[in-house]
């Protein structure tokens, strides 16, 4: 808000009505972050998403799942009877975006079809896990499955593959679904600021996961070729050399990309020798030979040229040896400092509350449910300049706005 | 013709996946993307422009195929920002601008005298989205990162592996994606705004803090239950997040390297499983409800992974979904882009023409828009492609013009 209270968000004056399904809640919840107005519409009984752990103080409860807290911070609530058609359709009559999970709800009565001859300037997004029309509509689904079919989950794992391939946390299936369903509504807004027309937006999740695949993707569309999972680094169809070591105090880095240059090799035998570790890395000649060189390294000869080999070999186990022996955030830090990209391995808790993120201000501060604390929750990853956004209301309790469905738009 | 995002024109300055890939989505719905690359350096701040794979055995600053899929449908020049002459250049094509996008670390740009305030000199009205690792302040704001660092340093790698072990991590620059659909979601935000107001501004993205916006519920476990992830017997491998389901886990099929993903969601599902698995250990009633399911995970994995090893990953799945089971095959690159029954329908990964690479095969988007779809033909430009077109053409330089400033190294 300004002085004046004028909210100046970038998407204020933009009315989303959600109706709440598996894939639906990150969507709604960028657009909000961004100064839309989001109504999740639930059923009586509530959206099952609030049923999710983990629970406020491990309380079940339709208003403790932090999962629903987590995709549906700053949205209000409405729950009704889905046989309610003329409330929902009330909503629906005051929204730019309606964001569904499919292109029809309340069992057929309120479709896409129907909505757009009534208003042709609505956006309606259906965010399904296979898209709208697909032989597969209806089958069940979870986030492990839609990455594991979608091709994320075959990309990541250990070198040994006796083990299987490993999912990463978070419902990223979710979030990725978010992300092209803000994508799609956006644009689709942006056609309607040209022509004042809406339209349907079909995303399909498994697809969006399918897409965000990088390097294996590209290695199979161009040469057909597989890339296979390897500890902490990329699936490729190349064996890599390990990246990550476990630092001093226990906790693991990614030592990230190695010197080229020959003052880069200068300066990172320059590292070695301020630890008194030359001694123990025979290898090290290689970085003085390398520093003496007059052009960089080229890393296509790795595998082919044996000086080329040998050097970066060396350069990764001089850094690997100096990792070793730093808590993770000495080396970090050291590491950037001195020109060598390196990473901590933090767990979610450990970022959110690094020096870092705080002083970006990306730790923010919302009301707590009932009583007078806030809690924090991650911030969005972007300053605009001139339409800030503001802290977001918490989470909707169910049914807590269920005013709006007694009148014209508030 | 579909309107879209034709009414855009975007000064790219961006690279890698984290930026292109942004400027990809929005020229795909018709936005006129203009890269801007360093003719000294044969465009190689984008590392991935000479760079594996590639379609035969040609090599050079055209040929990299992950280049190519970053940058469908875009235009190319070449500016030396080092020369006055080029600086002038790139202030008239931001000039005639909707947005300038980059992803250089943070204050390069600003050094090379293009600073956002600058910008707003020659275009007041400009949209200018910066994407970097750490964003344009903050202790680290000067260290670079890669996808990798990115998650780690965001809590997505420590989330990705077996208990007690080593992290797996992600197999890839999963976070170049993600960093790249928050500045299109930025650059299209900023758009609207500016459709209704008028205005421009600028936006900061930091792609560590989009990483930890993909942990927002692990990020409240702490906040407001106080539980620190870094605890024994965490993570939990392809365990369900907070003990949500069991089973819940990846187990192997017949075949090399097959596997198949399997989730109960309750008490049903798991009731059903034991079926379909011909397992009777699985429908004794020892694990009808979630608590004795995650008690014995150990014991009921043990149990799954021996039925299914022997069994094909793709019957299996099949099976499973049809008892309404969420199940999936662990699909290969193959699986999920040649043989997705809905892939072909969705032409979501079409044939573009790049002028040297040929034909190509590349990503599309997993979006229908109704009235305005996304398109692709064109590969990405060569280096400089477009100088004429651009330079001449639309900025309105002379031949002569063009032909000295290639002379003196300008363009």
């Amino acid at each position: 808000m300004d002085e004046a209270g004028c909210d100046l968000s970038a998407l204020t004056g933009l009315r989303v009505i959600e109706i709440s399904d598996q894939f639906t809640a990150v969507g709604g919840r960028m657009l909000a972050e961004l100064g839309a107005d989001v109504i999740v519409v639930e059923p009586l009984s509530g959206s099952p998403q609030r049923l999710r752990p983990p629970f406020v103080h491990d309380i079940p409860g339709q208003n403790n799942s932090l999962r629903w807290w987590a995709g549906n911070v700053g949205k209000r609530a409405v729950s009704l009877d889905w046989t309610d058609v003329e409330s929902l359709w009330t909503l629906i009559r005051s929204a730019d975006i309606v964001i569904a999970g499919d292109r029809e709800i309340a069992d057929g009565a309120i479709g896409y079809a129907r909505t757009c001859a009534e208003n042709p300037t609505l956006v309606w997004v259906a965010v399904t896990a296979f898209g709208l029309d697909s032989s597969r509509a209806g089958q069940p689904v979870t986030d492990l499955t839609v990455l594991s079919g979608g091709g994320p989950v075959w990309s990541c794992g250990y070198d040994d593959h006796s083990i299987p391939p490993i999912r990463g946390a978070g419902d990223q299936s979710v979030n990725l679904a978010g992300l092209y369903c803000a994508i799609g509504a956006l644009v689709a807004i942006a056609h309607r600021d040209q022509t004042g027309q809406g339209q349907l937006v079909d995303v399909n999740v498994t697809a969006a996961c399918n897409v965000s695949g990088e390097q294996a993707t590209q290695y199979w569309l161009i040469g057909e070729q597989t890339c296979l999972r390897q500890t902490g680094r990329h699936a490729s169809v190349f064996q890599s050399s390990p990246v990550q070591v476990r630092c001093a105090d226990g906790i693991f880095a990614t030592t990230g990309v190695l010197p080229r240059k020959p003052q880069e090799f200068a300066d990172l035998y320059a590292w070695l020798a301020e630890l008194e570790l030359v001694e123990e890395l025979p290898e090290a000649i290689f970085l003085q030979m390398a520093a003496d060189r007059d052009t960089p390294l080229d890393i296509a000869k790795i595998g082919v040229d044996d000086e080329t080999t040998a050097t970066l070999a060396a350069a990764r186990e001089a850094v690997m040896l100096i990792a070793s022996r730093l808590p993770a955030k000495d080396f970090f830090v050291d590491s950037q400092r001195r020109g060598f990209p390196a990473g901590m391995i933090l767990s979610p808790d450990e970022a959110f509350e690094d020096p870092h993120n705080v002083d970006r201000g990306c730790q923010v501060e919302i009301p707590y449910p009932g009583t007078e604390a806030t809690f924090r929750f991650p911030g969005v990853p972007y300053i605009f300049g001139g339409t800030p956004t503001v802290s977001p209301r918490r989470a909707p309790n169910l049914g807590e706005h269920n005013v709006l469905l007694d009148g014209p738009s508030e | 013709m579909s309107v879209g995002l034709s009414h855009v024109r975007v000064c790219d300055l961006s690279g890698q996946l984290a930026g292109a890939g942004a400027t990809k989505i929005l020229a795909a719905f018709g936005a006129q993307v203009i890269r801007v690359e360093d003719p000294l350096t044969y465009g190689l701040w984008d590392i991935l422009r000479g760079a594996g794979p590639f379609v035969d055995d040609r090599r050079g600053i055209n040929m990299g195929g992950a280049f190519n899929n970053h940058n469908v449908g875009k235009q190319g020049v070449t500016i030396n920002l080092r020369t006055e002459a080029g600086k002038e250049l790139l202030r008239e094509l931001i000039s005639v601008s909707d947005v300038v996008t980059e992803n250089f670390s943070s204050g390069v740009l600003a050094r090379l005298g293009f600073s956002y305030e600058e910008m707003r000199n020659v275009n007041p009205e400009v949209i200018y989205v910066s994407n970097s690792g750490f964003g344009q302040h903050g202790p680290y704001h000067r260290f670079k990162t890669w996808g990798p660092i990115v998650q780690a340093m965001s809590g997505l790698t420590f989330s990705a592996g077996l208990p007690d072990d080593e992290p797996a991590g992600w197999g890839y620059s999963y976070m170049d994606h993600i960093a790249a659909y928050y500045m299109a979601v930025a650059v299209l935000a900023a758009l609207h705004h500016r459709e209704r107001t008028g205005a421009g501004q600028r936006v900061d993205l930091s792609s560590v803090p989009a990483g930890i916006a993909m942990l927002p519920t692990e990020v409240l476990d702490w906040t407001v239950n106080g539980r620190a992830s870094r605890v024994p017997n965490r993570p939990g491998g392809n365990r369900a997040d907070f003990d949500e389901m069991a089973p819940h886990g990846i187990y192997p099929c017949s075949g090399d390297d097959r596997w198949i993903a399997i989730a109960c969601r309750d008490d049903a599902d798991f009731s059903r499983l034991g079926n379909v698995l011909n397992e009777p250990a699985l429908m004794t009633g020892r694990f009808s409800t979630l608590q004795q399911r995650l008690a014995g995970a150990p014991e009921i994995d043990r149990l799954i992974s021996d039925r299914s090893r022997h069994r094909d990953a793709d019957a299996l799945a099949q099976d499973l979904v049809v008892a309404g089971i969420p199940a999936s095959v662990v699909k290969r690159p193959r699986e999920r882009i040649d043989e997705d029954p809905d892939v072909a329908a969705w032409g979501l990964f079409p044939t573009v023409t790049h002028q040297e690479i040929g034909e190509v095969r590349v990503e599309g988007l997993p979006l229908r828009l109704s009235a305005s779809p996304w398109t692709m033909s064109a590969g990405a430009p060569c280096l400089g492609e477009h100088n004429q077109e651009i330079l001449g053409g639309l900025l309105g330089h002379s031949d002569e013009e063009l032909a000295a400033w290639t002379r003196q190294g300008v363009i």
